[in-house]
Parts: C-alpha cells; sequence; structure tokens
C-alpha cells in the first residue's frame, strides 16, 4: 500500500484537545464512571437551527470534521468515510423512550431519522454538500480503523485524491448505564471512565505542504490471542519493512480490564525497550477511542515529544519517526496502525 | 491498478419468500410473495400495516444453529448467522483458514429487538443481553460461527448498507489484501423500525406497488443474504463453480437530505454511472436493472428520473423485487444480490409485483411478469437514508 499522508487531525474529546497549541499539558483526571467530551463554542460550526436539532455525536463530528477540513486548506474531500461503534444512540433512545412510554402512539420522525448509524457521515456531506463516497463503519472498536482502511484502500487504487475520516460516539443518557451494569458482572471489569469523542483526520494521496505524518500501515482481525499476538505485530511489521526496534513508541489502548494481558505480553517482550504509551484514562473507553490514540501518534510525530502523562515506562527517544499503534476490545476487534513522519 | 476478477462462488439467504437459495428462487418464479400481517412482533400498528417476516420463530433458528437455550442472539443475528452457514456450505469451503478469508457484515437495527423488550429494565438475567444491541455483535457470532479470524467488519449505510459490504469485499479482492471474504447483510424486525417507517408516513396499509403512479408507501421485510466472494487464484486453484461475477459498483451520496431522495435522482445517477465505469460498460450493456423500488412516492420518482437521465426513453427492463420480500433495509443490497445472480443464471427477470399505472411524470413500465431473456448483465440499486446510494454490477462472465 502506498502511504496516506496526513494534512490535519482534530480531536473533540474529554480533554481539551479541539486546541491544537496544547498537546496534552493541563489533562483533567476523571473520579466517576463517565468521561463527558468538553464541547467546542458550535456556533464558530453550525448555524443555530441546525445545532439545536443536532445530537452531540452529530454536532462534535460536524464540528470536528469542519476543522479538520480548514486546517487541511481543503474545502470538498473526495470521500467521506466515518466509524462509530454506538451510532446515534441519544436519538435512538429517544425513539425507544418514546415508543414505550406511549405504547407506539404520538411519535414524531425526528429522533428516528437522526437515529441511523450513518446520521453523522451523512450530515457531514449535506453540510458539505459532498456528493462522493460516503460510508459508515460500525465494527466496534474497529470502526475508525474500518474507516481508514477504505480510505487508505481507495487512496492506492487512486479512487479518490483527498479524504475525510473520522470517528465519533457519544455517551448517551440510557444505554450507557445498562453497559456500565454489564461490565460490572465481569470477573476484571473495565477500570477507566467511558468517554466520548469525535476524531477527524483529512488524509491525501500525495504530499501536501501541510502533511505532517503518513499513515503507513494498518490491519484490523477479528481474533488474537496472548501466545499468538507477538508474531501477527511481527508479520505485520514484516509488511511495512520493519522490525519491532524501529519503532519509536508504541500506544496501546490499555482500559485495566482482562484483557490488558495482550498488551502486557508485548510490553514484556518486543517492545520492552520501546516508550510505552496508553491514552484512555484521558478520553475513556469508547469504540473509536482509539482514534484519540491516532491523534496522539499524529502529535507525537509533529511535536516530536511524549506528554508525561501518557507514558507507561521512562524510555524516551531522541526523535520519533514510527509509531505503532495496538487496540482491541474483549479480545476481539484488534487493530494494528503504524503512523510515520513524512 | 490489479486486474484481479471478483467471483461469487455460494450464497445464502433467508427471506419471507424462503428459507433457502432454492426456496426463494421457487417463489420468485411462481409469484408467491412473502407479504402478511405481522406474526411474531407484538405491536398496535399490526392491522395497519403489511411485513414480509420470516416464518421461522427465534426459537427455531436458534435450534436450527444448535445455540444454547440462554443464549444472547438477536434476531439479527440469527438470521444472519442462518443465511451465512448457507452461503460457505453452498461455495463448497471445509477449511475456512485455508485462504485469506474476511467477513463484511451490514446491519441496520443490529440487535435492537432486545433492547427495545429490556431497555431500562435490564436485570441479572438479562444483563447478558445488553452487548447484543451493538452493530458488530451480529457479525461477531457471524465470524465465530464460520471460523473467520482475519479481516472483519461491518457496514451501517440505511438501507445501501449491504451493497457497500459489497463493494468493500469486490475490493479486497481485487486489491489483493482478501483472497476471499463473505459479503452481505442482516436486519430483522423490529417495533423501533416499524414505527419509525410509520412516523415518516411511508408505510402502505396493504401490498406494496413500486413503481405504480398510485404507490402508498413500503412494505417493511427482514431477511439475511450473505455471497462468498473469491479470487481468481482461488477459483482456479480450487477448481470453483462460479455462479456470476461482480463486474462493477459505485457509491455516491446525494447530498440533498437526511431522509429523502433529490428531485433529479442526483445520488442515484452518480452510483450508477461510477459502477458502469468500474464494470468498463456502457449503459446500453445492461439487461436487466434489479432496482431499488421501495414503493414510496419520493424513491420510485427519484429512481426512475435517475434512470431516465442515463437511458433516455430506452430504459432497460426493469422490476423492484419488494413486492415480494418488502423492504429488507440493511439486508435488502444482499437479497438483491442474490436474486440478480438467480436471474443471470436462470436468464430470467423476476417481476415487479402489483404495478397498475405508469407512474405519469416517468412513463415508464416495469417487467410485470416472469420473462426469460439472455442476460449478461444485471444491475441492482440500493439507496437509503441519508442520501447513500450505491449500485452494484453483476455479470454472468
Amino acid at each position: 500500500m502506498k502511504p496516506c499522508y496526513i494534512n490535519s487531525a482534530v480531536s473533540i474529546s474529554a480533554q481539551d484537545t479541539l486546541n491544537d497549541s496544547n498537546f496534552l499539558e493541563n489533562t483533567i483526571s476523571f473520579e466517576g464512571k463517565l468521561a463527558e467530551a468538553i464541547h467546542p463554542n458550535y456556533k464558530k460550526f453550525l448555524s443555530p437551527i441546525a445545532s439545536r436539532r443536532m445530537a452531540t455525536a452529530v454536532k462534535m463530528g460536524v464540528a470536528a470534521a469542519k476543522k479538520a477540513l480548514e486546517l487541511a486548506k481543503l474545502e470538498m474531500p473526495d470521500a467521506i468515510i466515518t466509524g462509530t461503534g454506538i451510532g446515534c444512540i441519544e436519538d435512538s433512545e429517544k425513539f425507544l423512550n418514546a415508543i414505550l412510554d406511549n405504547d407506539e402512539e404520538f411519535l414524531t420522525p425526528t429522533s428516528f431519522i437522526q437515529s441511523t448509524h450513518n446520521t453523522v457521515g451523512a450530515q457531514i456531506a449535506l453540510t458539505l454538500k459532498c456528493k462522493g463516497y460516503n460510508v459508515t463503519y460500525v465494527q466496534g472498536a474497529a470502526s475508525f480503523e474500518s474507516a481508514v482502511i477504505d480510505a487508505q484502500l481507495m487512496l492506492h487504487e487512486n479512487e479518490a485524491n483527498t479524504i475525510l475520516v473520522g470517528g465519533t460516539d457519544e455517551l448517551g443518557k440510557f444505554l450507557i448505564n445498562d453497559i456500565i451494569f454489564a461490565e460490572e458482572a465481569e470477573e476484571h471489569p473495565i477500570q477507566t471512565p467511558f468517554g466520548e469523542g469525535a476524531h477527524f483526520f483529512s488524509l491525501s494521496s500525495y504530499k501536501q505542504t501541510n502533511s505532517f505524518c503518513a499513515l503507513k500501515g494498518l490491519k484490523i482481525f477479528n481474533k488474537a490471542r496472548t501466545d499468538t499476538i507477538e508474531t501477527k505485530i511481527k508479520a505485520f511489521l514484516k509488511e511495512n519493512y520493519l522490525v519491532p526496534e524501529d519503532i519509536d513508541a508504541v500506544i496501546l489502548g490499555k482500559n485495566g480490564d482482562a484483557f490488558d494481558v495482550l498488551y502486557q505480553t508485548l510490553q514484556d517482550s518486543i517492545f520492552r525497550d520501546t516508550p510505552q504509551l496508553h491514552y484512555k484514562h484521558l478520553c475513556g473507553e469508547f469504540f473509536t477511542a482509539s482514534a484519540f490514540g491516532f491523534w496522539i501518534a499524529t502529535n507525537i510525530i509533529k511535536q516530536q515529544q511524549i506528554p508525561d502523562v501518557l507514558t507507561l515506562n521512562s524510555i524516551a527517544k531522541s526523535s520519533y519517526k514510527n509509531v505503532l499503534l495496538y487496540n482491541q476490545l474483549k479480545g476481539q476487534q484488534h487493530s494494528f496502525t503504524l503512523v510515520t513522519s513524512c | 491498478m490489479s486486474k484481479n476478477r471478483v467471483a461469487i462462488t455460494g450464497m445464502g439467504i433467508i427471506s419471507s419468500i424462503g428459507n433457502s437459495v432454492e426456496e426463494n428462487l421457487h417463489a420468485l418464479l411462481n409469484n408467491k410473495k412473502g407479504i402478511a400481517t405481522i406474526v411474531n412482533i407484538e405491536t398496535q400498528h399490526k392491522n395497519e400495516i403489511k411485513v414480509g417476516e420470516v416464518s421461522q420463530t427465534n426459537k427455531e433458528l436458534a435450534k436450527s444453529l444448535d445455540l444454547d437455550e440462554k443464549h444472547n442472539y438477536s434476531r439479527t443475528a440469527l438470521l444472519g448467522c442462518v443465511a451465512a452457514k448457507q452461503a460457505i456450505k453452498d461455495a463448497n469451503i471445509k477449511d475456512i483458514e485455508a485462504f485469506k478469508t474476511g467477513l463484511i457484515s451490514a446491519t441496520s437495527v443490529g440487535g435492537m429487538d432486545l433492547t427495545e423488550k429490556h431497555f431500562q429494565n435490564y436485570n441479572e438475567e438479562s444483563r447478558k443481553l445488553i452487548n447484543s444491541h451493538h452493530a458488530v455483535d451480529s457479525t461477531e457470532k457471524i465470524a465465530a460461527l464460520l471460523g473467520i479470524t482475519d479481516f472483519t467488519s461491518t457496514i451501517s449505510t440505511a438501507c445501501s448498507s449491504a451493497a457497500n459490504a459489497i463493494m468493500l469485499g469486490a475490493r479486497l479482492i481485487k486489491s489483493g489484501q482478501l483472497d476471499r471474504v463473505i459479503v452481505g447483510g442482516t436486519d430483522g424486525l423490529a417495533k423501533f423500525t416499524i414505527n419509525g417507517f410509520k412516523t415518516l408516513m411511508i408505510l402502505s396499509d396493504t401490498h406494496c406497488t413500486p413503481f405504480d403512479a398510485n404507490r402508498k408507501g413500503l412494505n417493511l421485510g427482514e431477511a439475511a443474504a450473505y455471497l462468498v466472494l473469491e479470487s481468481d487464484v482461488v477459483v482456479k486453484q480450487e477448481k470453483k463453480t462460479v455462479l456470476g461475477y461482480l463486474a462493477g459498483y459505485g457509491n455516491a451520496n446525494d447530498a440533498f437530505h437526511q431522509t429523502a431522495s433529490s428531485e433529479n435522482g442526483e445520488g442515484a445517477y452518480f452510483s450508477i454511472t461510477k459502477a458502469l465505469k468500474i464494470a468498463k460498460l456502457n449503459p446500453e450493456h445492461i439487461n436487466y436493472i434489479n432496482a431499488h423500488g421501495t414503493a414510496t412516492p419520493n424513491n420510485d420518482l427519484s429512481e426512475g428520473r435517475a434512470l431516465k437521465r442515463i437511458y433516455g426513453n430506452s430504459v432497460p427492463d426493469f422490476s423492484s423485487t419488494k413486492a415480494f420480500t418488502g423492504h429488507t433495509l440493511a439486508a435488502a443490497g444482499a437479497i438483491e444480490a442474490v436474486y440478480s445472480v438467480l436471474a443471470l443464471q436462470n436468464n430470467v427477470m423476476f417481476p415487479n409485483l402489483n404495478f397498475k399505472t405508469a407512474i405519469p411524470e416517468l412513463n415508464i413500465t416495469p417487467v410485470t411478469k416472469l420473462t426469460k431473456k439472455p442476460l449478461a448483465y444485471v444491475l441492482s440499486n440500493s439507496f437509503g437514508f441519508g442520501g447513500n446510494c450505491s449500485t452494484l454490477i453483476f455479470s454472468k462472465k
């Protein structure tokens, strides 16, 4: 696969990440079970009428998408590809409650219309009047990575030159409590709070003046065990002409549950002497939390530094060229993502 | 760009007109529609709507999959597993790991049928059903059933979802990323969708009449269908019987309205044009179009306009099979992909049931009777909320 150049990276998360100059300098820590996003002033991105109608994920998504285009100096992408794990849960809950409370009577269509998983991708297309390729992926913790793989394939096959790609998830108000209830039944449940956010990136097949790093490789797969993960990661690196020693930082999707053992296996073996990072204590766990990790990877390469709040060991490098991400959820929906300087 | 062809070597389907490919074909050949009063879901709207419901209950489906009684499968997952299992068998796949094999599934409603039963009221016993809500859940269950550990993804672009799953699968094979991929979609009926479409006032109270001047709206349906796509290398090496090829695909966005299609069918026009370009075909090469044709006033007019923009007054033979199955939402693109391949295999065009009068603005008449004709290329449209428009082109050779 040809490299995909990254021309902008935007994060709306539980940290103050929309302010690009501040790379996780003053972070917030969380006491409770939820890590809600810090919202920008949406007036800058949306008309008040549009803003009132939109649920959290749609607002965050459209705002992050617009900002990503602005930073990349791109007016109209050739394609819009998005990922979401939970979809538009706020509007789904609204419609579901209305059905249940009124026994299928007195319903209005608005929340149903906005409940489909592709609402964010569709609203971005509608806002931009972008008639190009448009797909939404809903592969749990590999939703964002599915979107990026599609983008990578499109750029590689010359089906598009510029692509807006992103991931969004909102906490919602009801099902999240049930999800926490389900998690509590686990023997070793998730230790980080549950979060939400929107992350958008502008990719291109050619290097622009504002290209600041590149996506070199990305692989998603459904299953892995502690005894196969090392082999899988080595094979992935080999496909990209690298060995573990070439990795300048490894960003792990640790959330404190029983499946962290997959990450630990790598921390104790091939990446023992590599700077090891985590991030879900900052953004919370959600299906597209790995897009927050991806945003961190692009920033490490851009700023050539690692904020202390991310480090799991005391190893540092003089320069950061190859950054690898590994994420999974409950031993499923695994992804390896390789971001490099360009 | 690589020149790998994308062969279809297996198909599986469960819909309101049959529990297998053979049963679906038999129904299509004999005007046997699956639209009736709803049985499996208790709803206030029971007598105001007609639906395309799969005849088997969840219990029967679970039994056919040998599931433990305490399973946490949504109807979407049950239907998906049944259809995907058939597809693997049809493709005569014995060792799933023998080639680099992926799974791309589509769903819009996911496990909503379970959520709407227990929402805000989960207890110790129903706790295991909570995470079955997520769209990825049915895909994970299908992957586990088939033993797929490699590339697995799920797409949700409303009613064009499965067409996009098929498209991504084809692109992954063409680019050499995968040797084999199981693609398709699944959606079970749920109160949520029934009420949603009801509030939009696009549900017909009787049998739907696609492309008819007096169409009153759609019939919702439920179904699952999967196709096995394989590369030339696998076909050659395994001496596979090829059912047909995926020759072209196109995806565009209407960028007009969250739920309504534009008056001139802009998105549909672009997706069809793109698919023809990928297939390296001229519009006149298409012998038959399996239209999206939901029978809503908006869709049929918009889709018809897009066809007229491309074909002028010589629109090829076309029909919508939704009067047989109902609109099966995220699964529709896969259901109609199976029907398109069956059309090619049998050189037959399926009737657009219940049609009487042409839409005056269009003046185009679908195929209304089962019609034999040599077919080389069949085009299939799928459009969804959010302006998502997708087109697939199937070929015999």
